[in-house]
């Protein structure tokens, strides 16, 4: 069979049980919609949590990023993971005692005002926006590659399958699919590292291969020396320590782990579950089942890094495997002959006096038109020819995207077809999964939050749905518009905002909002509105206005500015609540009852 | 034994939380972040990696399950002690 063939029949597989279970679980009424009926079984929402929160650009780019950037990626490692500890300990808990669907709905009558429960809704629109719109765009991009496509008709295509079992199936749909996909997913994802790790190290648990020895080559060394040894050779800075400085490492971090813990599409998932206690359950196994995937992310990017540089570094064009010229043929590899000597060489910012190691002039390659002369298209040894001119302040030779480090490595590991077909059909359930999930919070946010609870309260349940139903396919309109037409380099920089929105925003509003009786209405909405302003403001200044690295605040990436925001939001908080009126007894019982975790009943939308 | 204070169970709760809380950063941003350097240099090295790196990418992670399985189940069990399980 060709790899063709088997990409149909792996995805195809997959496909239809997806839809068999959508159909078969789908919602008959709001509260199936929403919540599932509120009887998830702990492990089955821990799975399904799981597949929601691995979006396409965690399975595809983040090896890539530690493959590129060693130490310094775990940043996101503990970021995405670590933000769980707080989400389970400190939010959700008391949200699914509180017992109603949505966000918005805890931050209004919480804080008893339309206004407040006005803004989170828009936040909520927001950071579900931004982030469906890469996946659409991750969707697009597998189905083109697939079937032979262009981008806008693969971006269709998925748009296509999410709205059926999403506006179909509701809440629960979503759930049971979920738990199909994360199997998918975790097999995707972990049985390429375990080839690669007998391979590289002798040892079929790839965590240990990290730690242990390389055995691939002609004597035995520790893997992370041997690693250490290539980088330093090559002019890049040591894997195993970083070039982040120890205040962005922190803040970055801090962000992240923040924003996890406010991003409304991870809080709304723990009221699918019965109670309290299988809501701390069933966190458990959302995190077992992350790390699965997160702690072998380390070691795909470590392995990868080695095959990369062993694979193509010195070698002529003539003979580099197939796998590369498929990438050059897709733009995600390019290969510029700065010295004309018909071979690849690698190397990184330390080999060069101008301490830069751009192949070529411009972010991104370009290429010229199918129509130019065959001589701008095809150089001396046959490669593909770039529109951009080469950087001459260097001698690294070779570029990649972050993206192919997975895509590529079980080619480069000489794996079996099926392998690469199972991770096709990976990489649609990783986006195909955070897409329905998100589409199902964002349709919520405007049918319930924006149009029954302020707009027209006298909707019937009934049209609550239609209205979701409706929600969702114009979300998913605006979002596939975006996924064909990306606002250019916006979405990897809409990452940074809506985890710093998160962490700005919901995270210190829904804390102390749980934890300190006497917040009012003043205090909240005086932080939540000073925290993201400031924190918009200052990623729109630094990513957007070409604000310069010297004006950085304490040298705080934009990335990492959500922590400081959520700092001004508590303090600002306190301070003005500590002038005002204390909020009405009822709020003030209402929040000493959340603190009792049993009688949580079904989560309700009224 | 019932004894069904709200104040005595929430406090308990927060000490439950806080002490967590402690070791959810000294995992992360202490050992991977903060004392990397110096772990990196001074503690055991495990298998062929670094401490600190170790922890940055591998440790923290194993850790945060353990703590919500730590979590969960004094949690559960301070619940039962106040009366406040229910039966499933």
């Amino acid at each position: 069979m060709t790899q063709d063939t088997l990409n149909f029949v792996f995805i195809g597989l997959s496909f239809a049980l997806y839809i068999w279970i959508a159909v078969k679980s789908r919602a008959a009424s709001t509260s199936d919609y929403y919540t599932a009926g509120g009887g998830v079984s702990p492990l089955a929402n821990g799975m399904a949590t799981a597949a929601d929160w691995m979006s396409a650009a965690t399975f595809i780019s983040m090896a890539g990023t530690v493959a590129i950037s060693g130490y310094d990626a775990s940043r996101f490692l503990m970021g995405w993971t670590g933000g769980f500890v707080l989400l389970t300990i400190l939010m959700v808990p008391y949200l699914r005692k509180f017992g109603k669907a949505t966000v918005p709905d805890f931050i209004g009558d919480r804080y008893y005002s339309k206004f407040a429960r006005g803004v989170a809704v828009v936040c909520a629109i927001f950071i579900c926006m931004t982030y469906i719109m890469g996946q659409m765009r991750g969707v697009g991009v597998v189905f083109s590659q697939l079937f032979g496509i262009g981008i806008p008709a693969g971006v269709i295509i998925g748009a296509a399958i999410v709205f059926f079992y999403a506006g179909l199936g509701g809440m629960k749909g979503i759930t049971y699919t979920q738990v199909a996909q994360y199997c998918v997913m975790a097999f995707a994802y972990t049985i390429p590292a375990i080839f690669i790790a007998i391979a590289l190290t002798n040892n079929f648990i790839p965590q240990l291969g990290l730690i242990g020895n390389f055995t691939a080559g002609t004597e035995t060394v520790p893997f992370l020396e041997k690693l250490n040894s290539i980088n330093t050779e090559l002019g890049f800075a040591e894997y195993t320590s970083g070039k982040l400085s120890t205040v962005n490492m922190f803040c970055i971090t801090a962000a992240l782990m923040c924003g996890t813990a406010g991003l409304p599409h991870v809080i709304v998932r723990f009221f699918t579950v019965k109670s309290v206690r299988a809501v701390r359950i069933s966190a458990c196994w959302t995190l077992l089942f992350i790390a699965v995937i997160y702690l072998t992310a380390p070691t795909i990017g470590a392995f990868a890094r080695v095959n990369l540089i062993q694979k193509l570094n010195g070698t002529s064009y003539s003979e580099v495997p197939a796998w590369f010229m498929e990438f050059e043929a897709t733009g995600q590899m390019a290969w510029v002959d700065k010295n004309s000597d018909g071979k690849i060489q690698y190397s990184g910012p330390g080999k060069s006096e101008a301490k830069t190691d751009a192949v070529f002039q411009g972010g991104a390659p370009s290429y010229p038109a199918y129509d130019a002369p065959e001589n701008q298209r095809v150089g001396p040894s046959g490669e593909r020819l770039l529109a951009n001119k080469a950087d001459d302040s260097n001698p690294n030779e070779l570029w990649f995207g972050n993206d192919i480090m997975v895509m590529a490595n079980p080619s480069m590991a000489n794996l079996p077809k099926w392998v690469i077909a199972l991770l096709m059909a990976g990489c649609i359930a990783a986006a195909l999964s955070t897409a329905a999930g998100l589409l199902l919070v964002l349709s919520t946010s405007i049918s319930h939050d924006l149009m029954k609870k302020i707009i027209k309260p006298e909707l019937s349940d009934k049209e609550e749905v239609s209205y979701a139903r409706i929600a969702s396919f114009m979300a998913l309109a605006v979002a596939t518009y975006f996924g064909i037409n990306p606002p250019s380099a916006f979405i990897a920089k809409t990452v940074a905002f809506a985890f710093g929105l998160a962490a700005s925003s919901f995270f210190p509003t829904l804390l102390i909002g749980i934890f300190y009786k006497r917040m009012n209405r003043e205090g909240a909405m005086a932080g939540m509105l000073a925290g993201i302003t400031f924190t918009i403001g200052y990623i729109l200044y630094f990513q957007f206005l070409g604000g310069h690295k010297e004006q950085l605040l304490f040298g705080i990436e934009p990335e990492g500015i959500g922590f400081v925001g959520m700092l001004i939001n508590f303090g600002l908080s306190f301070v003005v609540s500590a002038f005002t009126p204390a909020p009405p007894q009822d709020v003030q019982d209402m929040v000493a009852s959340i603190h009792i975790p049993s009688g949580a009943g079904d989560a309700s939308h009224h | 034994m019932k004894i069904d204070h709200p104040l005595a169970h929430r406090r308990a709760c927060l000490h439950i939380v806080l002490c967590l809380l402690v070791a959810w950063f000294m995992v992360s941003f202490g050992c991977g972040i903060l004392f990397r350097d110096w772990l990196d240099a001074n503690a055991p090295s495990v298998g062929h990696a670094p401490f600190g790196f170790w922890m940055a990418q591998q440790g923290s992670i194993i850790s945060f399950i353990f703590l919500l399985v730590i979590y969960a189940f004094l949690m559960n069990r301070l619940d039962a002690k106040h009366g406040y399980s229910e039966s499933k």
